[in-house]
């Protein structure tokens, strides 16, 4: 079990400018959702992108302290075109 | 990785142009995202193949290390890793899916 904080420090461990965006889906501590947004997606497919993100959650997710995490993406111009359209 | 793991993947993903690496199989799916991925590859209507990795605990730890991808559902096409529920979810919703098994299955 992490808390949601956590998550997001670790991903901004490895990736200081971004946007983290954490929500807990089940109160569990261990089915999390993420949002992303950073400029070091710039350039990257998705599977780098999502890459990037597991990465810096490696030792939580190796030890299935994260059991489940759904993933998204974004550079910081796909954030806000996906934003306008909501 | 022992070099046997390494070939019998490498075989697994040459050949089935459509292969996805899940928790059960597609008529009994053990997991919320491995079922998401083959709902939508049934939606798409293509021959797809499966390897259940709780049959095979080698398989299961060792398809995370040769994909460098930490999660279950895995799913290559054409011999390419694609992703996981999240991004077939994205490419679906976007068209890209559908345009990459089409040109897939035609080569």
């Amino acid at each position: 079990m992490i808390s949601p904080q956590q998550v997001e420090e670790m991903i901004k461990v490895a990736m200081p400018d971004a946007q983290v965006q954490v929500q807990d889906l089940t109160g569990g501590g261990d089915h999390y959702q993420v949002v992303v947004v950073s400029s070091q997606f710039e350039g990257k497919g998705r599977v780098q992108q999502h890459q990037l993100v597991y990465s810096s959650l490696n030792q939580a997710m190796s030890s299935e302290a994260i059991h489940a995490l759904a993933l998204k993406t974004y550079t910081p111009q796909a954030w806000q075109a996906a934003s306008q359209v909501v | 990785m022992t070099p046997e793991l390494k070939e019998r993947l490498d075989n697994l993903i040459q050949q089935n142009k459509i292969l996805v690496f899940m928790k059960g199989n597609k008529l009994m799916p053990q997991c919320g995202f491995s079922n998401n991925v083959v709902q939508i590859l049934n939606t798409l209507g293509v021959p797809f193949e499966t390897v259940d990795v709780l049959a095979d605990y080698e398989i299961r730890q060792g398809i995370k290390e040769y994909s460098n991808w930490p999660t279950i559902p895995q799913v290559y096409v054409n011999g390419q890793f694609v992703g996981g529920s999240d991004i077939l979810i994205e490419m679906y919703q976007s068209g890209e899916l559908q345009q990459m098994v089409e040109v897939a299955l035609a080569s």
